[in-house]
């Protein structure tokens, strides 16, 4: 291995990472609001509501997502009259779009479990304590379910949010020139896959980390509760003493 | 005592049934608490007293009867999920005047014990936040636990958590208290430190109403008992009366076993 030339491979790649952070970034955020929706909707108790979003979700997490890549930027090219004719294809003739598109649905259909899993895990006796001091459904959504859902649910969704951001490197078959697609373009011109890949790894691992970090500092900010006790003030003991 | 003053009972429930599947658990059960009554509800498991208090501020919905809380009586209507509340928002309304205090205590985790017990006055009584954390502080002052404030559920022990939860109901200003066996999910020797609280609302003339396998509780500080048995009331009166002369087979044979 080579040294200098890894250092330079590295800044080369670096090009990349604005994109895979954007696709990542993006795709985290409109597919979490979906799986809100979804996670909504499965859990509504309504069967019209309900069965669409099951239906969703076993469709998009038992695929795998390349195919739905392909599916969405190639496949759809196929109806482009239909598209244009709905003024829509614009978006679909994007290949930034259509990974974006793809991505959001799968980590939509992912987490959407991982909310729905939170929201149950609420304790019971909690809700109903809520609903015997006259809180409304919204309120005790609000200050009940959700920030205890939240707590539940975040462990899991980290590794979620972990999995887009690899994720985000199949955008590269689909021209995207994001940090793999850089480093393919890179090899096919030097043919030093190892180091090249290894630098790849290395960006995608050194973002994770950051990922990981910044969601177990807003897990510990979320739960004193779950701490030990505060200690208790020395001078109240004392004066019992 | 019923208060001569108070004509209206605070809560009143009417022939009220409940079903659970094929399972009916009351069966015309009516009931009725006025100002200063403490009244402490017994029976063996599955006599049907839980859901009786439950249905008082309708945590569950009762399918015949009619529940009555500080003279306005609560819509129900039936739908095909079977009976419901007409009115939700009446319902929520009516709540925070009948408070409940859980066997399982049921604070909420994520939060300190003083902000548990500012949740409802400020977000659903919308009441102004410095008169809702003087009231807060003074409750918990009364309840022994000034100095747990700060602390979240999960770090005190059982009887301080359920001396937090009725500080929690008595912050509502409600006109009733509903326990709903206080005292069954403590170390036994947790009850007393509950069982005291409880006394001294009683003493202050609380209306209270209260599910409990404390005989002493029921025989020394309620005004009233009254014996649930396989749905229906067997048996009810003053508890001295009660306890010295049991008026029925089943109450005697109950206080026999629990003694």
């Amino acid at each position: 291995m080579d040294p200098v030339f890894m250092g330079e491979t590295f800044v080369t790649l670096l090009g990349g990472l604005p994109l895979t952070l954007k696709l990542a970034g993006s795709a985290v955020a409109c597919g979490g609001l979906l799986a809100l929706a979804l996670a909504a909707m499965r859990l509504s108790g309504s069967l019209l509501l309900s069965a669409p979003a099951q239906a969703f979700v076993f469709v998009f997490r038992g695929t795998p997502l390349l195919v739905q890549i392909f599916l969405i930027y190639y496949g759809l090219g196929q109806f482009r009259p239909v598209l244009q004719e709905w003024g829509i294809w614009w978006f679909f003739r994007d290949a930034y779009w259509c990974a974006l598109l793809a991505l959001a649905l799968n980590t939509a259909a992912y987490a959407s479990e991982i909310v729905r899993g939170a929201v149950l895990s609420v304790p019971h006796g909690q809700v109903e304590a809520a609903r015997a001091c006259g809180m409304g459904p919204v309120t005790r959504f609000r200050r009940i379910v959700a920030p205890i859902a939240l707590r539940q649910g975040l462990p899991a969704y980290s590794n979620e949010i972990v999995s887009m951001v690899k994720a985000t490197s199949l955008a590269s078959v689909i021209t995207l020139m994001e940090v793999t697609f850089l480093a393919q373009k890179l090899i096919s011109q030097t043919f030093r896959a190892i180091e090249i890949f290894v630098c790849a790894g290395a960006i995608y691992l050194l973002l994770n980390i950051v990922v990981t970090r910044l969601v177990v500092l807003l897990e510990y900010r979320l739960s004193p509760h779950l701490r030990a006790a505060p200690r208790e003030p020395a001078s109240a003991e004392a004066a019992h003493a | 005592m019923p208060d001569p003053t108070s004509p209206l009972p605070i809560v009143r429930a009417l022939g009220i049934r409940k079903r659970f599947g094929s399972l009916e658990v009351l069966k015309d059960v009516s009931l009725e608490a006025r100002t200063g009554d403490v009244i402490s509800i017994l029976g063996s498991s599955g006599s049907g007293k839980s859901t009786l208090l439950r249905c008082l501020n309708l945590l569950e919905t009762p399918d015949e009867g009619q529940i009555v809380i500080d003279g306005e009586a609560i819509g129900l209507r039936p739908t095909r999920k079977g009976v419901q509340p007409a009115d939700r928002r009446q319902v929520e309304r009516l709540r925070s005047r009948v408070a409940m205090v859980f066997q399982s205590f049921n604070l909420w985790s994520h939060m300190t014990v003083l902000q548990n017990v500012m949740e409802a006055p400020i977000h659903v009584q919308r009441r102004g936040r410095a008169e809702c954390r003087d009231e807060a502080e003074a409750l918990l002052a009364k309840v022994g636990i000034a100095d747990k404030r700060d602390h979240y559920p999960a770090h005190l022990s059982g009887g301080q958590q359920q001396r937090a939860a009725i500080a929690r109901a008595l912050a509502m200003q409600p006109k009733v208290l509903l326990f709903d066996e206080p005292t069954s999910a403590l170390d036994p020797e947790l009850v007393g430190e509950v069982l005291r609280v409880m006394r001294a609302l009683a003493d202050e003339g609380r209306t209270m109403l209260v599910v409990t396998h404390e005989m002493g509780f029921a025989r020394d500080v309620s005004s009233r008992v009254v014996f649930l048995d396989g749905g229906r009331i067997d048996a009810e009166g003053e508890p001295a009366a009660m306890f010295a002369a049991p008026p029925t087979d089943r109450f005697r044979r109950f206080i026999q076993t629990t003694r």
